[in-house]
């Protein structure tokens, strides 16, 4: 593998390591706001991982301009650009959900509203007991 | 010739600009409290962001393309002051007082080295 | 190394930074910032990578209408994130271990920029050759999202109609009645409101020159109606919810958000009732050009009269939320 192999994939790799990270985010976090924000991190990179494959090297951005020249792909960036507002209208769909969590529980982290399902479910004496195992 | 005063003027303002933002950058890192930070970062996006305009401005020539980095640098000269004002009044709003140089006012803001700066 | 590399190589860099510093914060205030810095850098990103109309999108969401919806949410729910309590091993070895294969599977991938990869054989050197005599505008990426690939964005528009109703249906119960809204009106903030009342009209103004300019330029109904949303949501967060609603009751605006999906569709059914394919506007003008821009041009304003009125419906429902966004808070 040489140094143009490595450049070649270099956008790949990072965008991985971004994609790895808004998933640990989601994963490890409890906070529900935070876990929105790994989803936009996430979603962010499945953005860049689509406009980097349509990059053609001394390509120009696709409007025409009437003289003969490279064109970088314009059908990722038709999607990603939709994809991005209606990422933005679910994030909007998930805040929502999130306040709506806040009003029910008076909570957005994950445990406190698992436990306190736990509570209402099987009653203080089960969530007691499952606090010792 | 005259492509290369264009340019050497170009890159004038362009590279005092840039200097403006890394300097702007620097004094947000190292000042000591919150309202000298918000100084720093003003540097940056008033003087800094204007030289680069006008440094894209000399190489665009007479263009569309200067009116609307004209349009950008009135746009910028009415924001950016505009949100510096509204950061440091809702910091001193939320009682958040300037740190004095003899130590007067230092107990009052212990906790502005880690708060949110800007 | 060429210079596209190194600010290719910086930028990307800069995005890991960032996202690691998301991760790692537990003030969500800040967490909420950076997030809107990291949709920034990516839309810098993203002007490099040639996506010019991509990264106009992704400036207005992440700088504009994302992070005030999330200082919103924090306004209404908590500032801090609690310590993680559990053991977060698990989840690292699993992100790990699927990170590791996704590198594995990069290794077959055409290189970054090649013009021979497979996505740049197939349909893109179509609509690169075909925009200008088969559909006359310079833009391709509008040529292929309102007219080649109109189904998508119909599709996609209506996903958004659907998630900006679930936004209604879910915060509608606590949307307080105009009367008795406790919002403050930033009124020490005399500054603020003199310069936003100069700004509003030039963004508007900016907003339907990016919508009609949309053929010609970056822009189209995506972009103008973030950018249109921008301009009532800074005149609500300075003058009040109460005026806002005054200038544009919500009722009003949750009409809109339906007539936007239905002009898409309608034009659709017009050249449907012609004899022709549902979303083939050739037949709504004298030749296939003239039919293509006026169909182009009515699609786009349903997609930034739909988008502009999600968003601005979405911000009411957030902010008539029962706890008022004062400034203070902040």
């Amino acid at each position: 593998m040489g140094v143009d192999d490595i450049l070649g994939l270099f956008n790949y790799w990072m965008v991985i390591v971004l994609m790895m990270i808004g998933l640990y985010t989601v994963v490890s976090r409890g906070n529900l706001v935070k876990k929105i924000v790994g989803l936009n991190i996430f979603q962010t990179s499945v953005f860049l991982l689509y406009i980097s494959m349509g990059k053609v090297t001394g390509g120009t951005a696709p409007i025409l301009t009437g003289k003969p020249e490279v064109y970088s792909n314009p059908l990722p960036h038709v999607l990603i650009l939709t994809a991005i507002v209606v990422g933005v209208a679910t994030t909007a769909l998930g805040l929502a959900l999130v306040v709506r969590i806040k009003n029910a529980y008076d909570t957005i982290e994950e445990d406190e509203i698992q436990a306190a399902d736990d509570e209402k479910e099987f009653g203080d004496a089960a969530a007691a007991e499952d606090g010792r195992r | 010739m005259t492509a290369l005063v264009t340019d050497a003027v170009s890159w004038a303002f362009l590279a005092s600009g840039s200097f403006l933002v890394v300097v702007g950058a620097l004094g947000l890192i190292r000042m000591p409290d919150f309202y000298t930070r918000l100084h720093a970062a003003g540097i940056t996006d008033t003087l800094g962001a204007d030289l680069i305009l006008m440094g894209l401005m000399v190489q665009a020539g007479f263009s569309l393309v200067t009116v609307k980095l004209l349009l950008i640098g009135a746009f910028l000269f009415f924001t950016s002051p505009t949100s510096t004002h509204a950061i440091a009044n809702a910091a001193l709003t939320a009682g958040l007082n300037p740190r004095i140089a003899d130590g007067a006012g230092a107990g009052t803001d212990s906790a502005a080295p880690e708060g949110d700066g800007k | 190394m060429s210079i596209a590399a190194v600010i290719d190589i910086s930028l990307l860099v800069f995005l890991g930074l960032t996202a690691f510093a998301i991760l790692k914060l537990r003030a969500l205030f800040a967490v909420v910032m950076l997030s809107s810095v990291f949709s920034l850098v990516s839309a810098a990103l993203l002007v490099h990578l040639d996506a010019v109309d991509v990264a106009f999108t992704e400036a207005a969401v992440g700088a504009g209408i994302s992070t005030v919806l999330m200082l919103a949410t924090l306004a209404l729910t908590s500032r801090r994130e609690k310590a993680p309590t559990r053991s977060q091993a698990l989840p690292l070895i699993v992100v790990f271990l699927t990170g590791l294969a996704l590198v594995y599977g990069t290794l077959d991938m055409p290189r970054f920029g090649d013009p021979q990869a497979p996505i740049q054989v197939h349909v893109a050197p179509k609509y690169i050759a075909d925009t200008q005599s088969e559909i006359g505008i310079p833009n391709i990426v509008t040529a292929v999202l309102a007219s080649y690939r109109g189904f998508d964005t119909l599709g996609e528009v209506t996903v958004i109609f659907t998630a900006g109703i679930g936004v209604l249906l879910l915060l509608a119960g606590f949307i307080r009645e105009p009367e008795g809204l406790r919002v403050q009106t930033m009124d020490h903030h005399l500054v603020l409101r003199v310069v936003t009342k100069m700004l509003i009209g030039p963004i508007m103004l900016f907003a339907l020159y990016v919508q009609f300019h949309g053929d010609f330029g970056p822009g189209g109904g995506f972009q103008a109606g973030l950018i249109f949303a921008s301009a009532f949501i800074i005149y609500a967060l300075v003058f009040g919810l109460e005026n806002a609603r005054k200038a544009v009751p919500g009722r009003a605006v949750r009409l809109l958000v339906a007539c936007g999906v239905l002009l898409y569709g309608g034009v659709g059914f017009v050249s449907f009732l012609f004899g022709k394919n549902y979303l083939n506007y050739s037949v709504l003008g004298v030749d296939q050009v003239a039919g293509q821009h006026l169909g182009i041009l009515l699609v786009e304003f349903g997609v930034g009269l739909t988008v502009a009125a999600v968003m601005v419906s979405t911000f009411y429902a957030f902010a008539g939320q029962n706890q008022p966004i004062s400034d203070e808070d902040w």
